[in-house]
């Protein structure tokens, strides 16, 4: 099974470009149309579970606006 | 699930060398690509305290203000003439110039060509984004053929306006040039390896091997009438055809660059 991972979005710098949305390879990421961001966009969010970490959101995303975390491999070993 | 961040190891932050505040380029314009993966490796090889870029005229134009290290602006088309100048007063720093495909290889088509010629030793980072991105998508030389901009409504005509300039091929003709790739950004992978390339064009810089360049087929989805993830597609079916990746010149010293 795949590391579990997550993001995190500075809303103050994401523009909605929607880059990260379509090269996730897990299809997690959204626009969150309940909330707008300072500069008047949608942010982009997670919007289920699924997220494994790889970090390609970040590789995409123009305004390094996503900091990505992935759960520590020696715990998964440890717990399994 | 609940999710607690400080058990978990960060994958991706904000670089250092990029300043954390909004930029005034476009939704998904990858300038930001760019400016991130500079900064990235800027970084990497810590050179933050030793680095002086120089930015043109065009969408860059206020560069200076998102990157956290020294920079200058230069007149259209003339920073490789401010770079060599700054590198010549300080050969002890590591100096960029960041210029779009308007600036460098139009107006600024002398600068870029004698100082590769001279074998500068700078490192210029190239956006090729096919027309005029600041001044509201009018041809540029790179434009493709056909391609309709605001001053070629009906498609580049190439029997009046010429063909486009290859430039890393053009210039990876000269001697003084000790590094020179194309790069593409329009989706992960390409972004991972035009990273690497940045990085070899700085290490040329750092082993005193000449001019290195690094050009970077971008999208400009405001100009080019299209979505960013409409405008990735565009260049991978458009420009790639035109623009090959691949290493146009690398020094025989940088040949077993490992990183
Ligand atoms: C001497 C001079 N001539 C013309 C201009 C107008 N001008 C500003 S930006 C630009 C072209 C910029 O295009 P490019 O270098 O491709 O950068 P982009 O905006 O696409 O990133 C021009 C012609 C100028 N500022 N100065
Ligand atoms: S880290 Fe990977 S899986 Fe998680 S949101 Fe980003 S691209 Fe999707
Ligand atoms: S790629 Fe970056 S700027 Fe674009 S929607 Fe995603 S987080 Fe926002
Ligand atoms: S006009 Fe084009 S090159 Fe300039 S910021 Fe907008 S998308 Fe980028």
């Amino acid at each position: 099974m795949p590391l579990s991972g997550t993001i995190v979005v500075d809303e103050n710098l994401c523009k909605a470009c929607e880059l990260c949305i379509v090269n996730c390879p897990a299809q997690v990421i959204a626009l969150d149309k309940s909330r707008i961001t300072p500069r008047g966009f949608h942010p982009a969010s997670l919007y289920k579970e699924g997220c494994t970490g790889c970090g390609t959101c970040s590789v995409v995303c123009p305004e390094a606006a996503i900091t990505v975390y992935r759960e520590k491999r020696t715990e998964k070993e440890s717990n399994a | 699930m609940t999710i607690h961040l400080e058990d978990m190891q960060v994958i991706y932050q904000h670089p250092e060398s990029l300043l954390n505040v909004n930029t005034h380029y476009c939704p998904g314009c990858t300038h930001g690509v760019a400016h991130r993966l500079v900064a990235e490796v800027i970084d990497e090889m810590n050179l933050r305290n030793d680095c002086i870029g120089v930015a043109s005229v065009g969408c860059s134009v206020f560069a200076y203000n998102y990157f956290d290290f020294d920079f200058i602006q230069s007149p259209h088309g003339r920073a490789p003439a401010m770079a060599t100048g700054v590198k010549r007063v300080h050969p002890d720093k590591v100096v960029l110039t960041y210029q779009g495909d308007g600036d460098m290889i139009s107006i600024g088509t002398a600068e870029i060509t004698h100082a590769a010629a001279r074998g500068e030793n700078i490192t210029v980072i190239f956006i090729n984004n096919a027309n005029y991105g600041m001044t509201g998508g009018q041809m540029a030389p790179t434009t493709l053929p056909g391609q309709k901009t605001t001053s070629s409504p009906k498609g580049r005509d190439v029997e009046q306006a010429g063909y486009p300039i290859r430039a890393s091929e053009m210039l990876a003709t000269l001697d003084g040039a000790g590094y020179i790739a194309r790069r593409s950004l329009h989706d992960p992978k390409n972004i991972r390896l035009a990273k690497k390339a940045i990085r070899t064009a700085f290490e040329t810089q750092v082993r005193g091997l000449g001019f290195s360049m690094v050009e970077l087929l971008s999208i400009c989805p405001t100009n080019w009438h299209l979505n960013p993830a409409a405008s990735t597609r565009w260049l991978e079916e458009n420009m790639l055809p035109y623009y090959p990746l691949g290493d146009y010149k690398v020094h025989p010293a940088l040949k077993d660059l490992k990183f």
